[in-house]
């Protein structure tokens, strides 16, 4: 295994305990009204305020309260949480403890992926080296009154599990099916009680604000989106990798970034993301244009975007929960209406049924994965209508070679 | 004495309760036990767990279906994973992934006759920058190209019977 390329991060200039010392010596909601002014945003893309998530838990006065890592990182496409994971999980720990202190939770939780199930040793090593040191356990850094610990809880290969009440759900020892929302987890979580649910990346972002100021965070990004971001770019540019940049970056930047000029779509936000043609790379990488959890693929000109538009949705066919009908069925045609495309065998009329369905999905859907599900297929077939009609059909020798199925054997 | 799978596992799984508590919250980690020991998760285990947990025996069979990594069939001694997803197909997923059933013999979703080898598909390992990637076990190779599939199966034979002591370690790239 090779290191993943950054370019200069910010996380190792922040010094052990820095955050959790600053956070100590405020109170509770003197901390909140921090990371509020700050104007921090979920980093796994769903981009809630962080601020106000931990007020509505510290609001509630339930005995007991959880605050949960989501370390499910299942994005295609995106892979800052393991290299964060990996290099500064400290910087993570003490953020739980950190949202700990704002919300009065004392037990944490960190939901690892089962495919970072190599991650876990080092993680659990160095929870033992805090415990040591006292930033983690029993009356925090001689804070009397101030408990919190934390567990790591695999993950058992389901995407959908990056849902935050999914995830309850799977820790709680049940199929990983969302929830109806509200009630949210800040009210009904874990066990039913009061529950906080950060990235991993929104955690360690929290202690950098803590230790470098709320200022220094918004002298970055956009008036919307302040600070900084983690992109994970892959596909086709001569550097991918991870790389730190303020949030608003243009697409056109982040493909200087990494080396990928001349793409001719670069999806952000992975899967359940959006394909930007290349006559949109001016457009903004932030909450108010184009959100993202960091994903970024670039796809060169030589790619077939109906074969991109069919990766993703036989990926959500697999993992849709199958709870609700839209994201289950749904995904299903729209496979077959990639497969007629390939074959160049789709009216017009039909391809105008699959966007109405596609549509039908975004707001018919339960949860976050079946409402995302079809802006691939909806932003390629948008960008990319003149590609992917009217085209030659493939001979079935061919097949096996181009839809990926390999079973068949010449 | 003759100890039947089902005392053991029982017997297993009486201490796995001990040590975790028995409580609904540990179902997920308990299978995860089951499964680290035995490959698979068979149906006696499935009733004793539900048994210990006071659930019906259907509730953990839902779980154990649901997740991917949760397997009520017995897998081979290596379960291959290669990721499907699209920074890995774009770094050539197509052509690896049948040199592996070459090499294997096999199809994805099946174990060889001879218990070794299971191939699978994965979705997104997280290591797109570094594609393509493929989890054996728990032991992730990335930047896979063909012509390594070879000495990765070959180093995955060396871990095991009569050519253990054979062993090279394949340096992925």
């Amino acid at each position: 295994m090779i290191a993943t390329k950054t370019n200069r991060l910010t996380y190792p200039t922040v010094r052990p305990a820095d955050g959790l010392n600053a956070a100590l010596r405020m109170s509770p909601g003197g901390l909140i009204e921090v990371i509020k002014y700050s104007g921090l945003k979920g980093r796994g893309g769903a981009g809630f305020p962080t601020g106000l998530k931990w007020q509505f838990a510290a609001g509630s006065d339930s005995p007991q309260k959880y605050v949960i890592c989501n370390a499910d990182e299942g994005e295609p496409g995106t892979f800052k949480d393991r290299v964060i994971l990996a290099d500064f999980p400290e910087l993570v720990f003490e953020g739980m403890a950190i949202a700990a202190y704002a919300t009065g939770a004392d037990r944490g939780m960190i939901y690892l992926r089962g495919e970072y199930v190599y991650l876990r040793p080092r993680l659990e090593a160095v929870m033992e080296e805090m415990r040591e040191a006292n930033r983690l356990g029993a009356g925090i850094l001689g804070r009397a009154g101030f408990d919190f610990d934390l567990e790591v809880r695999m993950g058992a290969g389901a995407y959908v599990c990056g849902e935050e009440t999914a995830l309850i759900e799977s820790l709680e020892g049940h199929r990983g099916e969302p929830r109806n929302r509200p009630p949210f987890p800040v009210d009904t979580g874990y066990q039913r009680q009061v529950t906080t649910v950060n990235n991993v990346e929104t955690l360690a972002w929290a202690t950098c604000i803590l230790s470098k100021g709320a200022d220094w965070w918004r002298g970055f990004g956009t008036e919307q989106s302040t600070g900084l971001k983690l992109f994970s770019i892959s596909g086709d540019c001569e550097d991918p990798g991870v790389y730190e940049l303020p949030l608003g970056v243009c697409v056109d930047e982040l493909l200087d970034v990494c080396g990928g000029n001349g793409a001719k779509a670069v999806q952000i936000g992975g899967a359940s993301g959006r394909c930007i043609p290349a006559i949109d790379f001016e457009r903004g990488v932030c909450y108010e244009d184009l959100p993202t959890g960091g994903s970024v693929i670039v796809f060169g000109p030589q790619r077939d975007m109906l074969a991109v538009a069919g990766n993703f949705l036989e990926f959500f066919v697999d993992e849709s929960c199958g709870q609700c009908t839209p994201c289950r069925e749904g995904n299903e045609v729209l496979v077959e209406g990639v497969k007629m495309l390939e074959e160049g065998a789709c009216s017009s009329s039909h391809l105008h049924e699959l966007v109405s369905l596609g549509e039908t999905m975004q707001v018919a859907s339960k949860c976050g994965l079946g409402q995302s599900s079809p802006n691939a297929f909806l932003s390629i077939v948008r960008g990319f209508r003149e590609e992917i009609l009217g085209r030659e059909p493939v001979s079935a020798l061919d097949q096996g070679a181009t839809d990926g199925t390999t079973e068949s054997k010449p | 004495m003759l100890i039947t799978l089902e005392e053991e596992i029982r017997g297993e799984l009486e201490a796995v309760a001990q040590k975790m508590g028995k409580d609904r919250a540990n179902l997920i980690p308990m299978l995860q036990e089951v499964k680290t020991k035995h490959g698979h998760i068979p149906d006696v285990a499935m009733q004793e767990i539900a048994d210990l947990l006071g659930i019906h025996p259907v509730e953990v069979y839902g779980v154990v279906s649901f997740y991917s990594f949760l397997n009520e069939e017995p897998q081979g001694r290596f379960v291959v994973r290669l990721c499907r997803t699209i920074s890995c197909e774009l770094a050539g997923r197509d052509a690896v992934a049948r040199q592996l059933e070459n090499d294997l013999g096999i199809a994805f979703g099946e174990t060889s006759t001879d218990g070794y080898f299971t191939l699978e598909w994965a979705n997104c390992l997280g290591m797109c920058d570094q594609g393509l990637a493929l989890l054996i076990n728990d032991r992730l190779f990335t930047a896979v190209t063909t012509d390594q599939i070879e000495g990765i199966v070959k180093e995955c034979r060396h871990t095991f019977g009569d050519f253990a002591s054979q062993r090279e370690e394949v340096q992925p790239a």
